[in-house]
């Protein structure tokens, strides 16, 4: 039994494999979009439910028609369909969105479903299907096998590989009692056992929250969705007024016009294209989370995420490589280079720390070696709290140690050697680098300092002037001395940082932060995270770390990647975008629709008003049939960007706006007047057929 | 075309330094926290505690309340002019249809008159009634309009001010030394300021003349600096005791513009971002310079139908040229043209031309100006009813560059979107939908001076005026009616008063908001893009709103005019 997909099918690469409007998919929307007009449905978007309402209408007027006027039948008739697919275009395209995400979450949870799973019982262990585990439940999972549901590990660690999940092919370690305690259902133990205790009900996961947050029923309007839908909803009342008063306005001009033509001038002038679109942008905006390999846990994630303007990040992991590497071997006055090296090395043989483990790997690079009969007969000497330090007797009674400073050089000074007069100079040089000097003794001799430098991730300085640019700034913060920390920011290109920060401190320097007004976005994996992330505006945590973390952030990343921030700001920013861009385009439409249609209607009362045909459309009917059928295809065709959204470049606010402003402004006017146009010639040619 | 086009500049110029002086001191008059003698005893006698801070529901209700007290008093006053004193005239009592006319049209600021003054008020209503009214209006819509912008200024503070202590301060320290000081430039230029009934003359036929004066500087001069409008005599501001001179006529013109105009420099001098407040000021200029630049062509290049049949309307060295049908050949086509753009801009009113005999692109600047109602706009509520837009500009464009929106660092949510489109929905609802009805009513159309789109235009005209608080009028329909009378008089206080107070509620809701920081993310509103953006909003959605109204009315007539076609 496999349940890893292949590569091809893996969660990141669902764009590649299915496109915008796969198939399978495409099929289950479009019957979504017949139930979706289910009025009762309608309401929750009033500019589609006043559509659904005028839809009705025409509906009723023609099918009366067609007993009285026979001749008004066939617009009617047209005029009806064209309603009826403007509607079932913005079901389809909300169904669509819906599906993808769906999808998309489905082929996460594919890698769990069914799995068997050892559960411990008061006499034992049974074996039982993974869909039966409820929280609490514990359950024991060896080598080989596979973890059956979420949940901390609580006893063991074990090495894990994540890749069905995350497509990340390094595995990792998951242990007990760590911040690295979580671990995922659909990954795979390939050394070690554990027992962990399953933390969600079936149905209750994370996945199975996000994928309620795109599934209609469930789904909630995001703050700004609500604005949006408002402003949405006022435009459709003054277009409202606007098209009912026109009645009486024609009558007094001495010819009334139709009330289907009414109804299509009013669909026509209503937003209906962002109307329509509104609730699939939100929804793709979800759906490129869970592409990023993001699990929010509310659209409200999503949307504040774009306006970020303060990132917390934590120096280790995030800023810098994880662990202390050494950098430079630097001897005291009257030592040589090689023989620091050579007992920095000796020093470290039994270290396992990576630290330690960097020290002999450079100390090796430099050319110190070690016979190997020395190495056989060395003895370790374990760092503790009491002696803080730690070291190597080899075997001809040769003592190494390394450690700070101030103990070794008072491990010197009881033994009655001089502390060299350049060492306290030295360390500082170190320091003042944002290193971290340790001391290397040889029997009580001091010989000179090794600096443990922390080493800034490549291209860590590009993403964080790359977020300057979209606005946000960087708060580093870390538990080193002042020093340190900034030599360390400095190099990172970071903005601000806080150093000799305690865990706690996090949580405190959020509230400040959102105190001066700034939008605070954290990541974050262990328990003493778990504040920070509830108050931070973004809290995103890792999906390796505890339970106490996911819980309390809004967010999720499977690849418990540090960067991945920046991503979600990326998304949340393309969202609000996509909507301001299709309110701006829709909006802007109307000015076309405007010069097809109101020459149209008013002809006949007042034929000087053909001036104002702009278009020269070819007759009052065809004008308003095009800018109705331009109306209902604008939708379909905007689809695509819609659910991809727009897209962002970190340009600055004046830049994007410009950009935006032409694309789907001036566009937005452009457009229809060819669109419009184009449709009437082929109706004309049509009609010529 | 030279001669006008410096005249023009020099008013601009004048008002632009007129704006940031008066401005300064409105922002001290909301500000200082000091009272005069004058108001210590003023809040004494009326029981006022002038230190109270109030919400924006307590402001509104006290505002609200005030205006029907007056009112309902204007509307008694009125009715039972006939049984009161300074009556000389023995005039009756106005219908009540009429006298709710007036009173909702004095205390909205509006002063549209359905009543012909000499003959139906007498010199009680005009002193208790219209004078009182057209002090207390302005007032009202400038302390509306302080604490909106003291509400704007604050951050994490729900209290907007105090309605009182605003009102009595507008009047003491603003309307009433201004207005003095004004009166007595006019009475210098030979405006009557007498309480003597009128001189008898005999003209050169011999007949007798019933010359009539009054107190008219005075009134001149709240007229203009209130944004009010109503006139003296019935020909307004072409009346040559009205208006004696050019400088009169600028005057008239400063003076309308002054507050208006100055509230954009006391934004940016309460709030501290003074180019915000240049920025404003600059949309309303570069608005307001776009209307002028469309009347006064369209009335210089006069009537294509007359130079047909061999009329010489061009300009040149002897003559003006363009349309002087129902102009005032005193002040001649720019004069008259800046003075149509100021009174519809301002919302004041008054006129010193006929706007019927505008050409029909002449006659659409003062529709669409009212119908925009940010071109400077009313004593108070034009800087309100700027913020409208500004929001809705703001709102759209933050989603633009990928935030949600915010304005002044304050974020705009559902509460303060539902406000602000309520207020922008107001207004084309009162115009559109009063002017629908008229069109249908049973005899209501009987009142058309005209037929066809001119007729239209008319019905249009008297409630986009009505709506807007402004209160001139096309002429030609005769609005005496208890229909045009009831409607109209609901189409001023709609006007008014849906506009107003959702829009107090959004700076209410603002003020109680923490201000966010600016970021390299987040858009500057003080920049000339952000200003473009707005005059475009503003243009579009009063284009898609009103441009089906306007094609019907003035639009149709241009087309009609330039085919040929005659009534």
């Amino acid at each position: 039994m496999s349940t890893l997909l292949p590569k091809s099918q893996r969660p990141r690469n669902l764009e590649r494999s299915r496109g915008l409007f796969d198939p399978e998919l495409s099929r289950q929307a479009l019957k979504e979009a017949f139930r979706k007009l289910n009025p009762r449905l309608m309401a929750k978007n009033p500019v589609m439910f006043v559509v659904e309402v005028g839809t009705v209408v025409v509906l009723y007027l023609t099918v009366r028609s067609a007993l009285t006027q026979p001749s008004q039948f066939a617009y009617g008739a047209a005029i009806f369909v064209l309603l009826l697919l403007t509607l079932l275009f913005a079901n389809f395209a909300e169904a669509l969105a819906e599906a993808r995400g769906r999808a998309q979450a489905q082929s996460l949870r594919a890698a769990r479903a069914d799995l068997k799973a050892l559960r411990l019982t008061e006499d034992g262990v049974e074996e039982v299907s993974s869909t039966v585990l409820r929280r609490g439940d514990r359950v024991r999972v060896g080598e080989g096998q596979f973890i059956p549901a979420d949940g901390e590990v609580i006893e063991g660690l074990a090495i894990v590989d994540e890749s069905a999940i995350t497509g990340e092919s390094a595995p990792v370690v998951r242990e007990a009692g760590s911040d690295f305690n979580g671990i995922t259902a659909g990954t795979r133990v390939l050394t070690g056992q554990i027992v962990l205790e399953v933390t969600s009900n079936p149905g209750e996961s994370f996945l199975d929250r996000m994928i309620g947050l795109v599934e209609g029923a469930a789904r909630q309007k995001t703050p700004n969705e609500i604005a949006l839908t408002v402003l949405l909803a006022a435009l459709t009342a003054i277009f409202l007024i606007v098209t009912i008063t026109l009645l009486p306005f024609s009558l007094y001009a001495g010819q009334g016009i139709s009330l289907t033509t009414l109804v299509a001038l009013l669909v026509c002038l209503i937003p209906t294209t962002i109307g329509g679109l509104l609730s699939a942008i939100g929804i793709a905006g979800m759906d490129r989370a869970l592409r990023a390999n993001v699990i929010a846990k509310s659209g409200r994630a999503v949307e504040v995420a774009g306006d970020i303007d303060t990132l917390l990040l934590d120096k280790t992991g995030t800023i810098t490589l994880g662990d202390r590497q050494a950098t430079e071997f630097i001897p005291v006055q009257g030592v040589g280079r090689e023989r620091l090296a050579w007992a920095a090395l000796a020093a470290s043989l039994h270290d396992t720390t990576p630290e330690g483990k960097s020290i002999v790997r450079l100390a090796r690079e430099q050319g110190a070696q070690l016979e190997e009969a020395s190495l056989a007969g060395s003895k370790g000497l374990e760092f503790t709290a009491q002696t803080r330090m730690s070291g190597t007797d080899l075997p001809g009674g040769i003592r190494l140690r390394k450690g700070a400073s101030d103990r070794i050089a008072e491990l010197a000074r009881q033994a009655g050697n001089p502390v060299p007069p350049d060492l306290t100079l030295r360390v500082e040089e170190v320091a003042r680098r944002g290193a971290t000097p340790l001391v290397v003794a040889e029997n009580e001799r001091v010989l000179g300092v090794v600096a443990l430098s922390d080493i800034v991730k490549s291209g860590i300085r590009e993403r964080f002037a790359q977020l300057r640019r979209m606005g946000l700034r960087t708060v580093m913060i870390t538990g080193d001395n002042p020093l340190t920390a900034q030599a360390i920011a400095k190099e990172a290109g970071v903005d601000d940082y806080i150093a000799e920060a305690k865990p706690e401190d996090k949580l405190r320097l959020i509230h400040e932060e959102q105190t001066k007004g700034h939008l605070v976005a954290m990541m974050g994996d262990g328990t003493n995270d778990a504040p920070a992330l509830a108050q931070a505006d973004v809290g995103l945590a890792m999906n390796s770390g505890t339970q106490a973390a996911k819980e309390a952030a809004n967010m999720i990343d499977l690849d418990s990647d540090p960067t991945k921030l920046l991503e979600v700001v990326e998304i949340g920013k393309q969202l609000l975008i996509t909507r301001g861009a299709l309110t701006t385009f829709s909006v802007a439409n109307d000015v076309a629709k405007f010069f097809a249609i109101l020459p149209a209607i008013f002809v006949g009362a007042y034929p000087e008003l053909q001036a104002l045909n702009i278009m020269r459309l070819a007759t009052p009917q065809s004008a308003i049939l095009s800018a109705v059928i331009f109306n209902a295809l604008i939708i379909p065709l905007l689809i695509p960007l819609a659910l991809r959204g727009v897209s962002y470049r970190p340009i600055g606010a004046d830049a994007l706006l410009w950009r935006n402003l032409l694309i789907y402004g001036l566009g937005g006017v452009v457009v229809p007047f060819i669109g419009i146009k184009l449709i009437d010639l082929i109706l004309v040619g049509i009609s010529r057929l | 075309m030279l001669a006008g086009v410096v005249q023009i500049l020099i008013v601009l110029i004048l008002m632009t330094g007129l704006a940031a002086l008066v401005g300064g001191y409105l922002a001290r008059v909301f500000t200082l926290p000091g009272h005069w003698a004058l108001e210590r005893l003023t809040y004494r006698l009326l029981g006022i505690d002038p230190v109270e801070k109030m919400s924006w529901q307590r402001y509104a209700s006290a505002l609200v309340l005030t205006n029907l007290l007056m009112m309902l008093l204007g509307y008694l006053l009125l009715r039972l002019q006939g049984w009161l004193p300074l009556n000389p005239g023995h005039l009756p009592p106005q219908s009540p249809d009429l006298a709710f006319n007036t009173a909702a049209s004095f205390v909205t600021n509006t002063n549209w008159q359905s009543y012909a003054g000499e003959t139906s008020l007498s010199n009680f209503s005009q002193m208790a009634v219209i004078t009182f009214l057209m002090f207390v209006s302005a007032a009202t819509g400038l302390a509306a309009g302080g604490a909106f912008i003291r509400a704007l200024s604050r951050a994490g503070f729900a209290a907007i001010g105090n309605f009182w202590v605003d009102l009595t301060r507008v009047t003491y320290r603003v309307l009433l030394p201004l207005s003095f000081v004004l009166a007595v430039v006019y009475v210098q230029q030979g405006v009557p300021q007498t309480l003597s009934a009128g001189v008898l003359a005999t003209t050169l036929e011999g007949a007798p003349q019933q010359i009539v004066l009054g107190p008219v500087a005075s009134l001149e001069s709240i007229k203009h600096i209130g944004t009010n409008g109503g006139g003296f005599f019935n020909t307004n501001a072409a009346h040559p005791y009205e208006n004696p001179t050019p400088l009169t006529n600028a005057l008239h013109i400063l003076a309308m513009l002054l507050i208006p105009s100055a509230l954009t420099y006391t934004f940016g001098s309460m709030l501290v971002r003074r180019r915000q407040g240049w920025l404003f000021f600059g949309t309303f200029l570069v608005l307001f310079v776009g209307f002028l630049a469309l009347v006064y062509t369209a009335e210089q290049r006069g009537n294509p139908l007359l130079s047909k049949v061999g009329a010489d309307q061009s300009l040149t060295a002897g003559q003006s040229g363009g349309n002087l049908e129902g102009k005032e050949l005193r002040f001649g086509i720019a004069q008259t043209s800046l003075f149509i753009t100021t009174t519809t801009a301002a919302t004041t009113g008054s006129v010193n031309a006929m706007h019927d005999s505008l050409t029909p692109l002449g006659g659409l600047v003062p529709l669409a100006q009212m119908m925009l109602n940010v071109v400077f706009g009313g004593e108070g509520v034009g800087f309100i009813n700027l913020v409208q837009y500004v929001i809705l500009a703001v709102f759209i464009i933050g989603l633009m560059v990928g935030r949600t929106p915010e304005f002044l660092g304050k974020k705009l949510e559902a509460k303060e979107v539902s406000l602000t489109t309520l207020a922008l929905l107001a207004h084309p609802a009162s115009i559109l939908g009063f002017t629908a009805l008229a069109l249908v009513w049973p005899g209501a159309l009987s009142s058309l001076g005209n037929p066809g789109a001119h007729g239209f235009s008319e019905v249009l005209y008297a409630y986009t005026s009505g709506t807007a608080n402004n209160g001139s009028a096309f002429a030609g329909l005769n609005a005496n009616t208890p229909f045009y009378n009831t409607t109209l008089g609901l189409a001023m206080l709609f006007g008014r008063f849906l506009t107003l107070l959702p829009m107090l509620a959004v700076a209410g809701s603002l003020a109680a908001k923490r201000s966010l920081p600016q970021t390299a993310g987040s858009f500057s509103t003080e920049t000339g893009l952000f200003g473009g953006v707005l005059v475009l909003v503003i243009l579009i959605v009063g284009g898609l709103t009103f441009f089906p109204a306007l094609a019907l009315g003035p639009i149709v007539e241009h087309l009609q005019m330039l085919a040929g076609k005659t009534f």
